[in-house]
């Protein structure tokens, strides 16, 4: 078999398993969920195979392609089915289904007692699906179409325990708020028609690059694109449904944190780099989003006390480090995907921690409830531990490596904006420590504080089982070793260079004092974590914490100021529009259907039953056909 | 002198009478009619000499095959370029083979095929005194509700003359569209016309109902006839000739010899326009246009429902065609007189079926509407007055027939203790008991509301495009209005099936035979397939729209 055609089969294979699981219906119960997981581990193994065909050929020659068929073939506008599979696809190919078979396999284990749990999977292989779909596409219309996929998935899973009308709504949340996004997304593909008569990569981002677009039309794509990108990613200003996300179940917000959906936007960006290349305003735009959100998650996730509450905070803000890094141009590119994938391993990691904390806990979020649980859970505390090293970028681990590049890589960027780009990205090292150490103080050192609930029972934490424990454990030698690997010789920066360009940096201070710099903070960040956490005894119930804590609670008070600008305004603007609706469109509406009703009632009567009116009326009308006829004879 | 001299006198040696020559036929090309016609014939003496147990398998079969052979001829002459290479007139200028022609009875021929289906169907009536009943009444002789009525359905009669009646009726249909002189289109619409008649008075329930609609049909169709007749006399005088060539010669002014006897009223324009009007209206008045329509309601009602569908979908092909041809082919030169003329039929019977249809009770009316409404829309098309026009209406016709037959099938099917329950009021929550039927009904009426991926969008798109290149725009925008009304009430239909509570004492669905099922399986398919894929179709039509002359 042809490499290419083996394309397809990556898509296949998890679609398949969502067509199969989702309309099998009851007698896949027992089997469902290991459906789901072969296939998704079948295109890992398809992925593997493609990785190393590629890894065999020149770096020029990597590029596959795959034509399945004509979408939409009409004269002027050609939509096709076809996939590129290139050195940025086939990482994030990996990424997707090696965590997403990982996260598979632990599902099995958490969702052991529920009922519905041949849907989940279904919906799981879905969301792979939709994903790989968004990553293959060779063109932005088909990409889109992924998109909406991951949209749909996410808002199927977050929305899993629908029971629950908090999860309910945070799924409609979070598919509104993407809504928003995937607006930019469907008008910079309408622009990039009209702007280059086509939207797949190759024409689009060859004309981009060439430079005779105006940068105008080009800026305008660009930030559309960057709206999409906030949307799927998370990024202010639309980052609120992330937070709310976590009602789903934790193999979700796994998911959706470290192998799919979020990682989308960072993607978008990076695909369409030749576009913001050409656009240096929507280059800074992006920047921008980038750094306000890396340091709004770690404030975010410096004050939650829920435990996934915080490492949704924390995921914003490494999200943000990432939209920072693709803001830089061609010295930020290869470091964002390199974030991207070292921050999948950790992240679904500490996900996945949580979630065995919570299984442990009768599914207790509160970390001011937990206390001591290194003692209960000594394999879940050992990997979730690598992970907390990993992110807070401890020397040696994977996030070092990946995210002292983005900051070096945000000096590299020159003159004040340098500067001050270099300044966020540490300070948010710091946070990133702090906020870090205090998750893992509270959950695994310490003296014990939970207590019974309101029925007496009492948690009894214990080591999940290992359909659990093995991926946690698989992905910490991910979180351990993934970095230093990925820059042995800059191995992946010359592995994507083909695709997304790769320049040095040349950051105004030297590559080892932004090093010191960078471990001196994150000493900081872990020194004041110790100090209010690990010295004192941590009370059960939340101080009042100063405005900045109260805030931050809040989630920085996003959603209130939604409920005043957009809520509030929404709903003046209905109830307006009601009003115009109900009075003045009903009103005609309304009044022609009466009118026509009536007259329809009127000439029913005609229809009498006789036929002698009937041979009348016919009589009549044909005096009136000939005198007609010979009327317009006459004028 | 001799005898023989003085005989001579008064007495003269007749010329040597000259050979009559006989006429000139061409059996291959005329193989559809004169196969249907034969089968109908040979239908007759089934009855007369076919013991009565066997006649209903017998005609069934004799009729399938016969219309299954004739539509087979028609491809056959369509496939070898009777239909636009080697398109002529035959039989001695009375009938014309040419693309439109044939597509039209194709059409026809398919439409009568999947009708006999119904025409058959002997699984919905309940069995009476042991034997399978059809739609037809036991003895069409017996008075209704009279003692020979009650001895007639317990020998188990049943009225095995529909099929025959149905095959001269198709015969007739299919000269019509293909007639090519005045008089063969008399004759063919009065063919088609008296088994039409009959067929309708022959409902096994409700007969009073069905007989009224059947004197009622007779009687206006008599009186429209008469009409047609006196404009066919009126043509004459004007041309001197029937034959759709020789009026059109004379209307173009081309003419070149001028028959003395008639030299007084050759080319009087008055002969000419009423004559031409009062043929149309003969025509109108089959194609149910207002102000003409006034039978169909009633007798769509009354009808046996296999009839009402085979009647609203073939006699509607057959019409539009003659109707087709006699416009193009004979009255072009007239066009400037009768195009406005039939702007404003087409106009009020757009709105009027559309309008009166949304206060109908009865399905089978509101189907009758309906089918006055979508007369209007085709009628846009004839009006366009080009190539397209002609197409858009040979397709149109071909997606309506299957919709049409497709739907009244359906209306076989929902019974109660009376027989078919056709009070819409019976129709509330089908979508509940029977989500099937209620779906395939409502895959109907969306065709009839010409809602994409099914055919009558496909149709009325057609028709429309063709009529506002054609330079009709007001039409198409009446046109719109009136999908915009007729839609209510189709859409209103399918929310009464989906969302209204069943009622308690509501009708059963009845389980038919497979050959109900064909019809309603083949009416779903065309009209999915037509409105998915509909270009080789048009193609297809696109490829017949050049008539003969």
């Amino acid at each position: 078999m042809n490499t290419e055609n083996m394309i397809a089969l990556l898509i296949a294979a998890p679609l398949l398993g969502a067509v199969v699981l989702l309309c099998g219906g009851r007698r896949l119960d027992r089997t469902g969920h290991w459906i789901g997981t072969l296939l998704a581990a079948a295109s890992f193994v398809v992925g593997v195979v493609l990785f190393t065909d590629m890894l065999g050929r020149d770096a020029e020659d990597r590029t596959l392609s795959q034509h399945l068929f004509s979408w939409i073939p009409v004269e002027g506008f050609q939509a096709d089915v076809a996939f590129q599979l290139d050195q940025l696809s086939m990482t994030f190919v990996l990424l997707i289904t090696g965590v997403g078979t990982l996260i598979h396999l632990y599902s099995v284990g958490y969702m052991e007692h529920d009922e519905r749990r041949r849907r989940f999977f279904g919906f799981l292989n879905l969301f792979l699906a939709a994903m790989l779909l968004l990553v293959l596409a060779d063109n932005y219309l088909l990409l889109y179409v992924g998109w909406e996929g991951v949209g749909l998935a996410s808002y199927l899973l977050i929305g899993f325990w629908q029971h629950k009308p908090s999860a309910a709504t945070a799924a409609k949340k979070a598919f509104l708020v993407n809504r928003v996004g995937d607006m930019g997304l469907s008008i910079a593909i309408l622009l990039m028609f009209t702007t280059f008569g086509t939207f797949a990569f190759g024409p689009v981002l060859s004309a981009s690059a060439a430079g005779d677009t105006s940068e105008g039309k080009l800026t305008a794509i660009g930030l559309m694109l960057l709206l999409a990108a906030c949307g799927k990613s998370a990024q202010v200003p639309l980052q609120s449904w992330l937070g709310d996300a976590m009602e789903g179940p934790t193999p979700v917000s796994a998911l959706i944190h470290a192998a799919t959906m979020v990682t989308a936007g960072v993607y978008l960006i990076t695909r369409s780099g030749a576009i913001f290349n050409a656009a240096p305003d929507a280059q800074l735009a992006v920047v921008v989003v980038g750094a306000v959100t890396l340091l709004f998650g770690a404030i975010v996730g410096c004050a939650k006390d829920d435990i996934k509450k915080a490492l949704a905070g924390s995921t914003m803000s490494q999200i943000g480090y990432m939209i920072l890094a693709t803001g830089l141009g061609p010295i930020g590119y290869v470091f964002a995907i390199m974030h991207l994938v070292t921050h999948g391993f950790f992240k679904a990691g500490l996900f996945l921690g949580a979630g065995s904390v919570m299984h442990g806990m009768n599914d207790e979020v509160d970390m001011r409830k937990y206390g001591g649980l290194r003692k209960y859970m000594p394999v879940t505390f050992a990997t979730f531990g690598l992970g907390y090293l990993a992110i807070i970028g401890f020397p040696g681990l994977s996030g070092f490596w990946s995210k002292d590049k983005i900051i070096e890589a945000a000096f590299a960027q020159g003159g004040t904006e340098g500067w001050i780009l270099g300044a966020v990205t540490l300070l948010g090292a710091a946070l990133t420590a702090y906020y870090m150490t205090r998750v893992m103080l509270m959950t695994f050192f310490g003296e014990k504080r939970w207590q019974p609930d309101a029925e007496g029972n009492a948690p009894h934490p214990h080591e999940s089982p290992k359909s659990m424990t093995i991926p946690m454990i698989v992905l910490a030698f991910g979180s351990v070793f993934a970095g230093g690997l990925f820059s042995l010789n800059e191995s992946f920066a010359g592995w994507l260079e083909p695709v997304t360009a790769f320049e040095h940096g040349h950051p105004p201070i030297s590559a080892g004092v932004i090093m010191t710099a960078t471990i001196t903070v994150m000493v900081l960040g872990i020194g004041l974590a110790y100090v209010q956490y690990g010295r004192r005894p941590v009370p059960v119930t939340a101080p009042r914490g100063s405005l900045l804590t109260r805030a931050a609670r809040r989630d920085l008070l996003q959603d209130d100021l939604n409920h005043v600008v957009l809520v509030r305004g929404g709903e003046h603007l209905t109830r307006s529009l009601v009003y115009v609706d109900h009075t003045l469109v009903d009103g005609v509406v309304n009044g022609t259907a009466a009118s026509v009703g009536g007259l329809s009632g009127r000439l029913r009567k005609l229809q009498n039953g006789f036929a002698r009116s009937y041979a009348v009326s016919m009589f009549g009308g044909a005096a009136v056909l000939i005198a007609a006829t010979l009327l317009m004879r006459a004028v | 002198m001799s005898a023989s001299a003085v005989h001579s006198l008064w007495t003269t040696a007749a010329e040597p009478v000259s050979r009559i020559d006989a006429p000139h036929i061409e059996y291959g090309q005329l193989s559809p009619i004169l196969i249907v016609v034969g089968a109908g014939v040979l239908g007759i003496l089934v009855e007369a000499f076919v013991a009565r147990r066997a006649r209903y398998h017998v005609q069934l079969f004799l009729s399938v095959v016969a219309l299954a052979a004739a539509f087979a001829a028609v491809v056959g002459l369509a496939v070898t370029g009777h239909g636009s290479t080697k398109a002529g007139i035959v039989a001695m200028g009375a009938i014309a083979v040419d693309g439109p022609a044939l597509f039209l009875q194709g059409t026809i021929l398919l439409a009568g095929l999947v009708s006999l289906f119904t025409f058959a169907e002997r699984r919905l009536d309940p069995v009476a005194h042991g034997k399978q009943v059809d739609s037809f009444v036991a003895q069409a002789g017996a008075p209704p509700g009279s003692k020979s009525e009650q001895a007639a359905v317990k020998a188990g009669f049943t009225t095995t003359e529909v099929f025959p009646l149905a095959l001269f009726a198709v015969a007739g249909m299919l000269v019509f569209p293909a007639a090519n002189d005045l008089l063969t289109l008399f004759i063919a619409l009065e063919v088609f016309s008296l088994p039409l008649y009959l067929l309708c008075a022959l409902a096994r329930r409700k007969r009073l109902v069905s007989q009224e609609a059947a004197v009622k049909y007779f009687l206006l169709g008599a009186f429209s006839s008469a009409f047609l007749l006196f404009g066919i006399a009126l043509l004459y005088g004007y041309a001197g000739t029937l034959s759709y060539a020789g009026i059109a010669e004379v209307v173009d002014g081309t003419v070149t010899s001028i028959d003395p006897a008639l030299a007084d009223t050759m080319g009087n324009d008055a002969l000419l326009l009423i004559g031409a009007a009062m043929v149309l209206m003969g025509l109108l008045f089959k194609v149910g246009a207002v102000p003409f329509h006034m039978w169909t309601p009633d007798v769509y009602q009354g009808a046996p429902t296999p009839v009402t569908g085979f009647m609203a979908a073939a006699t509607k092909v057959a019409a539009f065609g003659a109707l087709l041809r006699l416009l193009y082919v004979v009255l072009p030169g007239l066009s400037w007189d009768w195009r406005p003329v039939l702007w404003g039929v087409a106009i009020i019977t757009m709105l009027l079926g559309a309008i009166v249809a949304i206060t109908q009770t009865d399905i089978k009316r509101l189907l009758a509407y309906s089918s006055i409404a979508h007369g209007g829309f085709i009628l846009a098309g004839v009006i366009a007055m080009n190539e397209a026009g002609i197409s858009s209406v040979l397709f149109y016709l071909l997606a309506y027939s299957f919709v049409t037959i497709g739907a009244f099938s359906v209306v076989t099917l929902v019974r109660d203790a009376g027989g078919e329950a056709t009070h819409l009021s019976k129709w509330a929550g089908l979508g509940r008991r029977s989500p099937l039927v209620a779906a395939v009904f409502a895959v109907f009426l969306l065709a009839f509301a010409g809602i994409p991926l099914t055919s009558g969008f496909a149709g009325k798109f057609a028709v429309f495009k063709a009529a506002a290149e054609g330079g009709a725009g007001a039409l198409v925008v009446v046109g719109v209005i009136s999908s915009a009304i007729a839609a209510f009430f189709y859409i209103r239909v399918i929310v009464l099936m989906f969302f209204s509570e069943p009622r308690p004492e509501g009708p059963t669905v009845a389980v038919p035979s497979p050959l109900t099922m064909t019809t309603i399986g083949v009416g779903v398919a065309v009209t999915l397939v037509l409105g998915v894929a509909p270009q080789y179709f048009l193609d297809l039509a696109n490829q017949a729209s050049v008539f003969v002359r």
